[in-house]
């Protein structure tokens, strides 16, 4: 009887999970005709209509490639700038070690939006704006704090006496740091990898600040399916769909180690 | 040539982990660090690789100041407590790395690799992970790894703490005859006694961060030279009573009355510490000149072959180390039995003064 329990009531909480989903699913693969004239719990009449339409419009299809690129830069300029950073928290003492640690958390405490207005007077000063490098580098404010953490966490379970093995073998730091030291937490790497995509992937507002035409992520561009005409029901439904996937993709690698980057490395 | 330090202190904040350390090491030396726990062994270790700066003194290698100088700059190699190695790579690749780096040619390295291989039995292994292999494996990887970059100065920290008794025995002997073979300075820490008796060669007896004495290891085991020495290399820890001579006669307590043996004689009258190793006191008589102690025993306990009897005398704790397993019911009175002349006799500030001759000693150093 406890099993049968235990599995009902999981049964009804991935439903639960799974309805906005399949709802999405379901809208999707309809009209929007079809949507606002009755109700139904699966589409009758399937129509690819809306999918179609996103992977031939290029004003469409060009919303994920924007948005792919500047999250694949924001990931690399996050990497490459925190790998450094956290070996040398997690390595070195020096004068303020610790409050610098912590202020770089801070930097996650204030609301994005705070930060929109001076970044759009900035870039456009120095006409960065509507570029795919402009919104990396902006998203690298909560990205690179967020992955210093996680991988200091990963690097301090790595002990110290590998390091000095390696100096008194003759290794040079970067050699070190690039033969050795990365291929052992590379769990790590993935894991810090996908927080920052998936932070800079959903992150809308200053994607959209600092985007006009040519760098507009997906998320500015369903903002346009509502028009003057009324909401575009199933277009906005399958652009949601196929926002999905990559992130389901991501995780999908690094499911074995989530719960340890959410735990900032600690565990 | 050699490796000498010179007045080295080494202060964390308001920790003293190491003292004005004057020590001198030979090329082809084998000298065994020897103390207990947080003694300072491995800040010793640390500051002669170069991985920490020594707070004050100075390292001199084959007559060159070396203090500042960045580890990879010294030929050093170092095996540590806890089995370090790459763990990204395989076993062979690990043991090559110090070769590699050098940029030793490729035939080469694999000879040398597969000699080190050879002569700690991990041919087998060489295209696993360290990961996939046992903790005495694991270390043998390391040792092979620090072996074939034949430093002039091979540091081992408490190398073979980690592993199983059976394994300890056997690296253990295995390392003596690797050791003998090297030209390098062989620095290597225990906290066991035995271990450094077995290793033999030189002994550094380290206690909070001072060096109490050095000198050859079998010397020193003879002729402790403060009974703080004695203590540290004692295995079970010595015995030791307080006692006075007067004229011919030593006393212990109220009821132990001996004639004094030879080399006490130069002593004056005056109260001192008389102290015997566990393994020179015995639950019956061997002699006539035996000196009866009378003890209630406290705790037995069987390690291997031997047991432990640890007994109270007049509120000092004893234990005798007693060959084969025995069994000794707790509270009861016993006779220890301890012939005279294996005393050693400290003064009150614990400073030996008179110690057994060596002859007797020779054959249990074996």
């Amino acid at each position: 009887m406890k099993v049968k329990k235990k599995t009902i009531g999981l049964v009804v909480y991935f439903i639960l999970l799974m309805l906005p989903i399949y709802w999405m699913l379901n809208m999707s693969l309809r009209s929007n005709a079809d949507i606002l004239a009755f109700f139904t719990l699966y589409p009758k009449n399937i129509t690819f209509a809306n999918y179609i339409k996103i992977f031939t419009d290029s004003s469409w299809y060009m919303g994920y490639v924007n948005s792919i690129i500047y999250v694949a830069l924001n990931t690399v300029i996050s990497l490459s700038v925190a790998l450094p950073a956290a070996y040398a928290f997690s390595r070195y003492q020096f004068v303020g070690d610790k409050q610098l640690f912590f202020w770089l958390l801070t930097n996650r405490m204030a609301p994005v939006a705070v930060f929109a207005l001076p970044f759009f007077q900035l870039y456009s000063t120095i006409g960065l704006l509507d570029t795919h490098i402009a919104v990396a580098l902006s998203h690298c404010l909560f990205n690179v704090p967020l992955a210093v953490w996680i991988l200091e966490g990963f690097m301090s379970g790595v002990p110290r006496e590998i390091d000095e093995t390696a100096f008194i073998d003759g290794y040079s730091l970067p050699r070190f740091f690039i033969t050795i030291f990365i291929p052992m937490i590379r769990a790590g790497v993935g894991v810090t990898a996908f927080f920052c995509f998936m932070f800079s992937w959903v992150e809308l507002l200053l994607a959209r600040t600092l985007t006009v035409t040519n760098a507009k992520p997906i998320s500015a561009i369903m903002t346009r399916t509502i028009s003057a005409t009324g909401l575009d029901y199933g277009l906005l439904a399958a652009a949601g769909m196929l926002t999905i996937v990559p992130g389901a993709l991501v995780i999908w690698f690094v499911r074995n180690h989530m719960a340890k980057g959410f735990a900032l490395g600690r565990v | 040539m050699g490796l000498s330090l010179q007045h080295i202190d080494k202060i964390l904040g308001r920790e003293i982990h190491l003292k004005d350390v004057n020590l001198e090491f030979e090329s082809g030396s084998r000298t065994v660090i020897l103390g207990r726990t947080l003694a300072g062994k491995t800040s010793l270790l640390r500051v002669m690789a170069g991985l920490d700066r020594p707070s004050r003194g100075k390292i001199i290698v084959n007559g060159k100041n070396v203090t500042g100088a960045s580890v990879r700059k010294r030929s050093v190699a170092m095996v540590y407590q806890q089995f370090i190695n790459y763990p990204s790579l395989s076993v062979y690749k690990n043991i090559a790395s110090p070769l590699k780096i050098a940029g030793v040619k490729k035939t080469e390295i694999e000879r040398q690799v597969h000699e080190a291989a050879e002569m700690l039995h991990i041919e087998d292994l060489l295209d696993r992970l360290p990961a996939e292999l046992s903790g005495g494996q694991q270390q043998r990887v390391a040792i092979a790894r620090a072996l074939v970059k034949d430093a002039e100065l091979l540091l081992l920290d408490e190398p073979l703490v980690n592993l199983d008794y059976k394994l300890r025995e056997e690296l253990r002997v295995e390392l003596q005859d690797i050791f003998k073979k090297g030209k390098a300075i062989v620095v290597y820490t225990t906290t066991e006694p035995t271990e450094a008796l077995m290793l033999g060669g030189n002994i550094v007896v380290i206690d909070e961060g001072r060096i109490l004495q050095t000198g050859s290891t079998a010397i020193v085991y003879r002729h402790p030279a403060t009974l703080k020495v004695a203590k540290v290399f004692s295995d079970p820890p010595i015995n030791y009573l307080k006692g006075t001579i007067q004229g011919d006669t030593a006393r212990i307590g109220q009821h132990i009355e001996f004639p004094i043996e030879d080399y006490m004689k130069c002593l004056f009258d005056g109260s001192y510490m008389f102290s015997v190793r566990s393994n020179h006191l015995f639950l019956s008589r061997n002699a006539k000149e035996d000196a009866e102690i009378p003890a209630k025993v406290e705790l037995t306990e069987i390690n291997g072959s031997e047991t432990f009897i640890h007994a109270n005398y007049d509120g000092s704790r004893m234990v005798v180390q007693e060959k084969g397993v025995r069994s000794v019911h707790i509270g009861v009175e016993i006779t220890i039995y301890v012939n005279p002349h294996y005393f050693f006799v400290y003064d009150g500030a614990g400073a030996l003064v008179a110690s057994p001759s060596g002859g007797v000693f020779d054959a249990k150093l074996k």
